[in-house]
């Protein structure tokens, strides 16, 4: 075996468990999930836990690429949104009090996904800095009101470092590039935290109708 | 220098072997950075702009024969609404429909509203 295929291996299993492919979990209870299984998620702007406002929309505007590639109806973050507000509730917290039932009959949605931003930002130290994105999901059938899926993503980036961050750079370059990111690296963090929350092994949300892999696990 | 850029390269290599990434399923354009911009730094790109963006990434997708994502249409109508181009806004709003039959309670509810107004 070649030094430079050895190179990738290594570098293939550290990108691998940046995502968290790597790890050894329980694997999630799809019973209700399965009984339940959706066709169009309504994805509602996340319950903002932390003191970084800009954090709302930097996580909200990174979710639908990755809930629509796995094979979901995905309704359009922004008009839901706007339409929310127009209808009395400004908020998300007060968007994430609306009865399961009530938001199939405005929308005709299946389930309806409540995410909560539990870090969103970045932290500088004196000779370093640390861009956190951890976000809380949960699922929710819309017409028993049962849950059918829930899960928690994860990813950091720092500025300096071991191998595994300059990986988590190029990760992110990869992802940005290819769907034309900009600035704020919390955002673009977020595309890291979504693929850890969505994709991880056993735990993430399974695959949706519009998928060509429907109905195969990972 | 040349020790980073053999880095990112391998990198690459190895990011491209062990995802073995399909395609995506739809062209995404700049949809969700629009719509984090209209956010981050409103004002920035006008809603002008965004139309021209939107509506550049619907001929290149139509060129390369992709489909747009869910949502696309619906939030290409929010915009042209924006610009109070109604006659726009509902043939994205069906073109949603169409495309995405999931879509359509919201939609017929967003057509009654248009209506209304």
């Amino acid at each position: 075996m070649s030094l430079r295929r050895l190179v990738q291996l290594a570098l293939c299993c550290a990108a691998l468990s940046t995502l968290g492919a790597c790890q050894t979990v329980q694997p999630y209870d799809y019973t209700n999930f399965h009984a339940h299984a959706p066709r169009s998620i309504l994805v509602l702007p996340p319950l903002n836990q932390t003191t970084h406002v800009e954090g709302t929309y930097g996580y909200l505007s990174t979710v639908t690429f990755q809930v629509a590639e796995l094979g979901y109806y995905v309704f359009p973050v922004e008009v839901v949104d706007q339409f929310f507000q127009e209808n009395g509730m400004p908020t998300a917290g007060e968007m994430h009090q609306v009865p399961p039932g009530r938001v199939f009959e405005i929308t005709g949605a299946d389930a309806v996904m409540f995410i909560t931003l539990e870090e969103y930002g970045t932290t500088y130290k004196v000779i370093d800095s640390s861009t956190v994105v951890k976000v809380h999901a949960k699922l929710v059938d819309t017409r028993t009101q049962l849950l059918i899926w829930e899960g928690q993503g994860a990813a950091v980036q720092s500025s300096s470092g071991g191998s595994s961050n300059i990986l988590a750079k190029l990760i992110a370059a990869a992802v940005s590039q290819a769907i034309n990111s900009s600035v704020d690296r919390a955002h673009g963090v977020s595309r890291l935290a979504n693929a850890n929350l969505f994709r991880s092994k056993n735990i993430g949300l399974p695959y949706g109708p519009y998928s060509p892999q429907y109905n195969t696990p990972y | 220098m040349r020790v980073l850029a053999l880095i990112a390269a391998g990198s690459a290599v190895a990011l491209a072997g062990c995802a073995t990434s399909p395609p995506t399923l739809y062209t995404w354009g700049s949809y969700e950075e629009l719509i984090y911009v209209s956010h981050a730094d409103p004002g920035k790109v006008a809603v002008e702009e965004q139309v021209q963006i939107m509506e550049k990434d619907y001929q290149q997708a139509r060129a390369a024969n992709k489909r747009m994502p869910p949502g696309w249409h619906a939030h290409l109508a929010h915009l042209y609404y924006q610009l109070g181009r109604a006659d726009q806004v509902r043939q994205e709003l069906l073109t949603e429909k169409a495309d995405f039959p999931e879509s359509a309670v919201f939609v017929d509810r967003l057509l009654a509203n248009l209506e209304k107004r």
